[in-house]
């Protein structure tokens, strides 16, 4: 049977538009396109305007006209941002403070983690359901109590206060930390420990020797998370550790701030979104960085938390 | 004389005999028992494979035991921590939302019990009771609307296109940004709703025409459609890890059988991916209501328990903050249940 040109023609865009089974042809390929190129503005709206409205002048905010493109960029709205978000110094104050806490609550759900997976003790199910209920607890419930914890152990207003419960695997979200490390030591082969054993090795030098290093990519993830977590929480911090330890501590005071700085009334210098946006952008920019550095570990974390099977 | 000096030799004689006599039965032994402890290793004493505690409690040392007390000893970082740090100020708690209590610097806390007044107080509170109602509709609505979303995304990222980490990046950026100043900042700009949805005439109508135990949630989650839709970063991923693990090869199995794309979706990737919407529903019900907003519930708590004092008219102190604090958990913990239970059901009607 010999197909005419026409229906040739006709079975090749139907191939092209559909494809063999509907999902690799080109229609689909257009409609998730243009889905996620839809979506994916949405998310990101949010931020394109934080950037955009932090480098317009005070007729673009008024401006109707001006949506997207500034007339003129404003570089003084991050100069003024700046000098009241007190960066550099700040960031290295948030840096150091956030390191401190992160670091400390990655080693202990190492640790943590490695005692729930390698070993057998009593009541252990009934802990680690106890260690998962901990992450739908609201610090709200227990701030109270530990706040006069703190105040008798005279550590209000310190840095331990947000230290030493991370230490103590109590810290923010360490119920996921703990999580991730758990499942990753379960599927190290116990016979690389026992070997380990029968060569003489303690159980802390195995810790050390073996299950660290194995560990490592994990370890960067959990490091990274409560990193990025610990920058953002602003709560706890700010009851425990006081107003301003942060940046986006300082940014949730930025208004008075900025009128200490600038008084009202100073000609020209008066406080418009557009330094506040750039106020926003300055706070998440070290995140952003750190965020295009080590996209990968982030993204592939979920794999690690072992909760997909 | 002679007599009295022998006398007060024998005496002498008898106390000194006395005093052999009790330093032999009464302090010997101690010193003997001192030494026998240090040299003899009395509190904890290993011989053979053999534990000895204090010498009466002997325990056979088996390598399952050994495990375990290594095990514990790992462990009890975290088993110090929750006791001190979770556990007690669970309790605590829990104590002082029965208790009328206001802190001061001269007596730390003081407290007199009021029964269930604290809670009483909530129900009877005009700004807390319509905050609640909103808090639970919010949620009712705005979790299936992100499951599904998130579900949604996923499924577009599995597909294969090109750029997949760039895609995959640009929806997990908010997770990595997202801290309640930089939101609210956000949210005093009107950037969190959808600009379309802004302009619409959509929230009016809302507001006007339906009651408004709906249209209070309703409203909210509208003219921050974004934010809602920002919490979606980490259920997207766990969704697409979930779908990179289901088999390509029943895909297969069921086109080749005539299933359509429909039909697909419905029986094979849903299904494999069920499991992980409960996992999601959880993450998502408690970071979204763990985000301090101002003016909602957690800053109420807050300042309640900061501002109270024994004279204030409007700020009850400690006492009332844990009592909120509590009846909060309380509604997440439905929410979870609720949403979780939906779930099973229809798991067994299957």
């Amino acid at each position: 049977m010999k197909i005419s040109r026409k229906s040739q023609f006709r079975l090749k865009i139907r191939h092209f538009l559909f494809g063999m089974s509907f999902t690799d042809g080109f229609l689909s390929k257009f409609i998730i396109y243009v889905l996620l190129i839809s979506f994916g503005y949405i998310y990101l709206y949010p931020m394109l305007f934080m950037v955009v409205t932090s480098l317009m002048s005070v007729d673009d905010l008024i401006d109707p006209g001006i949506r997207w493109i500034p007339s003129a960029l404003q570089g003084v709205n991050y100069l003024r941002a700046l000098e009241v978000l007190q960066i550099p110094g700040s960031i290295w104050e948030t840096t150091s403070y956030v390191l401190k806490v992160s670091l400390s609550a990655t080693v202990s759900s190492a640790i943590i983690g490695y005692g729930f997976a390698r070993f057998d003790f009593p009541l252990k199910k009934l802990m680690f359901v106890l260690m998962l209920a901990t992450f739908i607890l609201p610090s709200q419930v227990t701030m109270v109590a530990n706040m006069l914890i703190y105040k008798n152990l005279n550590l209000m207003s310190t840095q331990w206060s947000m230290v030493l419960p991370a230490i103590f695997g109590q810290g923010l979200n360490a119920a996921i930390f703990i999580l991730i490390f758990y499942q990753f030591f379960r599927t190290i082969p116990t016979v690389l420990m026992e070997s380990a054993e029968v060569d003489g090795a303690t159980h802390l030098q195995i810790f050390r020797k073996i299950a660290i290093p194995l560990a490592i990519p994990s370890l960067v993830v959990v490091f990274l998370f409560s990193f990025v977590w610990y920058w953002n929480e602003t709560f706890i911090t700010g009851l425990f550790v006081g107003g301003t330890v942060t940046l986006p501590l300082k940014l949730q005071a930025f208004r008075s701030a900025y009128e200490t700085l600038f008084p009202p009334g100073t000609p020209g210098a008066e406080l418009n979104e557009a330094i506040m946006m750039a106020g926003n952008v300055l706070t998440i920019l070290p995140l952003l960085v750190l965020y295009f550095f080590a996209q990968r570990s982030f993204v592939e974390s979920i794999d690690r938390t072992g909760i997909t099977g | 004389m002679k007599k009295f000096f022998a006398n007060v030799g024998h005496c002498f004689r008898k106390l000194k005999t006395a005093i052999a006599s009790f330093w032999l039965y009464r302090i010997d032994p101690i010193f003997g028992w001192i030494g026998k402890v240090l040299t003899h290793n009395f509190i904890l004493r290993i011989e053979n494979a053999r534990l000895t505690l204090f010498s009466f409690i002997r325990l056979k040392v088996t390598r399952k035991r050994r495990e375990s007390f290594y095990g514990l000893m790992f462990v009890m970082l975290w088993i110090l921590g929750y006791l001190v740090f979770t556990l007690y100020p669970m309790f605590y708690s829990l104590y002082l939302s029965f208790q009328e209590a206001y802190y001061s610097l001269q007596e730390g806390v003081k407290s007199t019990y009021i029964g269930f007044q604290n809670y009483l107080n909530i129900f009877r509170s005009e700004t807390l009771l319509p905050l609640f109602g909103t808090y639970l509709g919010k949620m009712l609505i705005s979790i299936p609307l992100i499951i599904v979303f998130s579900i949604l995304i996923a499924i577009l990222i599995n597909n294969p296109i090109k750029m997949k980490g760039f895609w995959r990046t640009v929806f997990f950026l908010p997770v990595v940004i997202a801290s309640g100043p930089v939101i609210r900042e956000l949210q005093a700009q009107d950037a969190t709703s959808l600009p379309s949805l802004q302009d619409s005439a959509l929230l009016s109508y809302i507001s006007e025409n339906l009651g408004a135990w709906l249209a209070n949630p309703l409203e909210a989650i509208l003219t921050s459609m974004l934010q809602i839709l920002w919490y979606a970063g980490i259920p997207i991923l766990v969704f697409l890890a979930g779908l990179q693990k289901v088999d390509k090869s029943i895909y297969e199995a069921a086109s080749i059988d005539g299933a359509s794309p429909w039909d697909r979706f419905w029986k094979i990737t849903l299904p494999s991916i069920m499991p992980l919407v409960s996992v999601n529903i959880i993450y998502t019900v408690v970071t979204m209501s763990l985000f301090v907003e101002p003016g909602g519930i957690l800053d109420i708590i807050r300042t309640h328990m900061l501002v109270g004092a024994p004279d204030s008219a409007f700020w009850f102190g400690y006492g009332y903050a844990a009592a909120i604090a509590w009846v909060y958990f309380l509604l997440m913990v439905i929410v979870i249940g609720i949403f979780v239970g939906v779930l099973s059901i229809r798991k067994k009607d299957r």
